[in-house]
């Protein structure tokens, strides 16, 4: 089964006159992770959205091979084909939990959710699973009645996660996970994304500003700049041999401790 | 004719410093080698010759400008300087190793699990990984006690005594070694000399820079003097 996982082809977006992204193509294969990285204003997150079905792109194509293997169009798919998409094979982590989870339900019913939205309806399994995954992200089974917002950053983020990865999704977009979190809980939380993404053998889009983020977590990195990707290769390569100027200068700025 | 584990012709790098006026540096120039089934071959030549920056051109870190390095990768020649991220990357996994100088540290993984990991990427249970991790670890003589914690906050050498056993505890056939000996006390480089000995003998190509004259002598079989690719300076 070698064979790409998202295919996507001239990608643009734009916003009236300004551009969001313009002309992005790439390939993502099972159990790749790919950091795509930038400014603010760089157009990262567009692209995310874009390829995310998020945000309708203004040119080009997404194409994803399904678990059947047939390739489909994303974006000609029926609203509720890609809302099940988004669903089961598919987990979107947003840089703020709250977007990402229901904070007046009980954590468990924020994991239990997607396994009960893919038809699953025995109470007993929903909650074991819930208690697993709780497990999985290092919360302790004792607060799956606990709502989120009793949660702290970190906790909420595991959180998130968790409701992702419970259908055992194929691929994952990742918008800053760590962004916002201290430096001991973005630790923590990379350490347990690294490990999850390789047991799972994930594909998975990780937009960040974060060069160490991307070192440690990505295999492949896509450098952006006003819209456009400037440099694309194997993380090690851009960041130690970085070849645009651009990216020399990201380089450059890391701080060193 | 059986083909090299590695052949590395033509091979040419500069780096183009856009932050500083675009000035071009001319690092490599025309490098030619080869390496043979269980021989380690060493890298000689002062600092600054170019020796690390041909190891991190033959492992991907840096981009080649011109020139071929045929790796043989389960029965099939890839040509590293122009291969695809994912074709390097599989190669990493199965074919080629490195033991750099400095362990780039995960937080919070413990030593055992920085050293187990090359195997279970390759799909060994995490048993018989960790298995094999004690083992070289305790040969490497780090203390027990820090089996189970990360890294991070270890000395030098005991970085250094987890970078070795993470680089060794797989069967690449071609491993690069850029002074894995460097922090590390004489009892411990004796341990790496037979490490290495012992890599031989299973038929493992090695391309190392030792810049300890003992450690050298004991374990190179033949010097690959890189002043001979060294660019022509530049006016």
């Amino acid at each position: 089964m070698d064979e790409p996982l998202l295919h996507v082809s001239n990608l643009s977006k734009s916003y009236g006159s300004r551009i969001g992204c313009e002309d992005v193509s790439f390939e993502l294969w099972p159990g790749e992770v790919l950091a795509v990285v930038g400014e603010s204003g760089s157009g990262k997150t567009t692209l995310l959205n874009v390829v995310s079905t998020r945000l309708e792109p203004t040119a080009g194509s997404v194409s994803y091979r399904m678990r059947d293997g047939g390739w489909r169009d994303i974006n000609r798919m029926s609203e509720a084909e890609r809302r099940f998409l988004m669903r089961t094979d598919w987990g979107f982590v947003h840089q703020n939990p709250a977007e990402g989870l229901r904070m007046s339900v009980s954590a468990g019913a924020n994991v239990g959710e997607r396994l009960m939205a893919i038809g699953d309806r025995h109470y007993g399994n929903i909650r074991a699973s819930a208690i697993d995954w709780l497990g999985r992200v290092e919360i302790a089974g004792d607060r799956i009645d606990d709502q989120p917002r009793a949660f702290s950053g970190g906790m909420r983020q595991r959180l998130q996660i968790a409701r992702n990865l419970v259908t055992r999704p194929r691929l994952i977009f990742m918008d800053e996970p760590t962004g916002g979190l201290d430096v001991s809980v973005q630790a923590r939380l990379l350490d347990l994304l690294r490990g999850l993404v390789a047991d799972m053998g994930l594909a998975a889009i990780v937009v960040t500003h974060d060069l160490a983020v991307a070192r440690l977590l990505s295999h492949r990195m896509m450098v952006m700049k006003d819209g456009r990707v400037i440099e694309h290769g194997l993380t090690d390569r851009v960041l130690d041999d970085p070849r645009a100027p651009y990216t020399q200068l990201l380089v450059s700025s890391i701080l060193q401790v | 004719m059986k083909s090299h584990p590695l052949a590395a012709s033509g091979l040419a790098k500069s780096f183009t410093m856009h932050l500083r006026g675009g000035i071009l540096l001319p690092v490599v120039e025309n490098a030619s080698f080869t390496l043979k089934a269980g021989e380690c071959a060493v890298l000689a030549g002062p600092s600054g010759v170019g020796k690390s920056s041909i190891l991190k051109m033959l492992y991907g870190n840096y981009a080649v400008d011109a020139g071929s390095i045929r790796i043989a990768h389960q029965g099939d020649i890839v040509d590293l300087a122009d291969a695809t991220p994912r074709q390097i990357l599989a190669v990493r996994r199965d074919t080629l190793g490195y033991v750099s100088q400095f362990l780039r540290v995960v937080p919070r993984v413990a030593a055992l699990d920085v050293v187990a990991e090359p195997l279970t990427a390759r799909g060994a249970s995490i048993g018989e990984a960790r298995e094999k991790a004690a083992g070289l670890l305790a040969r490497l003589n780090l203390p027990e006690r820090l089996w189970h914690l990360p890294p991070a906050t270890f000395s030098g050498g005991e970085q250094q005594r987890v970078n070795i056993a993470r680089g060794f505890i797989t069967d690449h056939p071609v491993l690069l070694l850029d002074e894995p000996t460097a922090s590390l006390d004489a009892a411990n480089r004796a341990v790496v000399i037979d490490m290495i000995g012992e890599k031989k003998r299973r038929g493992a190509a090695m391309l190392g820079i030792f810049h300890d004259t003992d450690v050298r002598d004991s374990i190179a079989d033949r010097l690959i003097d890189v002043t001979a690719f060294a660019p022509r300076q530049a006016a």
